[in-house]
């Protein structure tokens, strides 16, 4: 306890870490927010896998990369960018399989022309496939280059 | 200028007003970049520099450029150049003499004098006319409640009309991906060496 306290006394960072442990959870609901309303707002899957990123991007600069390996390992980043690349593939092969063409969602459920569903969940998919790939991919990008300097000292500030 | 204002409603003023603030300060942050040699400075300040043009785009209307623009421009691309900087010295070299920045110099002014000659064919701005908004655009926004019944059409024209490209794109960010993690490494494996090495000096 008292080896606790001594460390909370020498860490001066203890205001980025306080507001940074407040922001992250927003930033994430937030990107979860801009990729389910991207139907009917600004924005869909690039920017709310680039802002999910930018959550954990924030975490690990100032908790550590260390830390953030722990959080969000960097082989669950890569394999989340590659399913979500080969899901946005699958749905236009279900949508060939159904008879119509590479991504054409009118195909992906049995419905009449009038039917909408196979455009919302066509839609609604693929976009998930974009925030999986970028999300993964801006977080592997950012492990190379932060996994060969472990801890950002103070003078690089 | 007064004959200027003397055509416009106040409204209208006002966002020209803006225009020029916005702008006026996104030039002013290019130069400071241009003559800072600090490189946490210059990648602090190309993050303002997209937060200013992100809230140009808001202006001009662009909102879906502007919310890419601030999530990528002014937060990833910092965030990893930040990350970049790490591994590299911190501040540039010296400036070359100024004789020999003439060339550049003129390359820069001949360039810009054409991009200026050019605009004078741009249609005018939000011209209901101009051939963005006639054909396509039109045919779009008429057809998209009827053929994807999804309210906002950029992400009806990305998702659905442009289905294929859009796959293309997240195919461009999984090669980048891969291609950075192919030539630096997937990051844990020199990150342990790199605290092996630290335990060892200790």
């Amino acid at each position: 306890m008292a080896e606790e306290s001594e460390k909370t006394a020498t860490d001066h960072h203890i205001i980025l870490r306080v507001t940074a442990k407040l922001l992250i959870p927003i930033i994430t609901l937030y990107a979860f927010y801009v990729q389910f309303h991207g139907d009917y707002s600004p924005g869909g899957g690039f920017q709310a896998g680039v802002i999910f990123a930018v959550g954990i991007i924030l975490y690990a600069l100032v908790f550590g990369v260390v830390d953030a390996l722990k959080l969000v390992p960097a082989s669950f980043a890569r394999y989340l960018a590659l399913s979500g690349f080969l899901l946005y593939g699958l749905i236009g092969v279900i949508t060939m399989v159904n008879g119509g063409n590479f991504l054409d969602y009118d195909f992906l459920f049995a419905e009449g022309p009038e039917g909408h569903h196979g455009q919302h969940y066509g839609i609604l998919g693929v976009e998930l496939g974009v925030l999986f790939a970028v999300a993964g991919s801006m977080l592997t990008i950012f492990y190379a280059f932060a996994g060969r300097a472990p801890e950002i000292r103070d003078e690089d500030w | 200028m007064s004959d200027i204002a003397s055509h416009l409603a106040p409204s209208e003023v006002a966002v020209v007003l803006i225009d020029i603030a916005l702008l006026t300060m996104m030039a002013m942050t290019a130069i400071a970049i241009a003559r800072l040699r600090s490189l946490f400075a210059i990648v602090i300040l190309s993050g303002a520099y997209s937060l200013f043009s992100a809230t140009w785009f808001v202006a001009v209307d662009a909102v879906d450029v502007a919310f890419t623009e601030a999530a990528v421009g002014a937060g990833i691309s910092t965030a990893l150049i930040l990350g970049g900087m790490l591994l590299t010295s911190r501040t540039a070299k010296e400036d070359s003499q100024v004789s020999k920045r003439i060339a550049p110099l003129l390359v820069c002014f001949v360039t810009g004098a054409v991009l200026l000659y050019a605009t004078i064919d741009l249609p005018g701005f939000g011209d209901p006319t101009s051939p963005a908004n006639t054909y396509l655009a039109q045919e779009y926004l008429e057809r998209n409640m009827t053929d994807i019944g999804v309210p906002n059409v950029v992400t009806s024209i990305l998702a659905s009309y442009r289905g294929f490209d859009t796959f293309g794109e997240t195919g461009v960010v999984f090669i980048a991906g891969v291609a950075v993690a192919l030539l630096i490494g997937f990051g844990e494996r020199s990150l342990s060496a790199s605290l092996r090495k630290k335990s060892e000096d200790e």
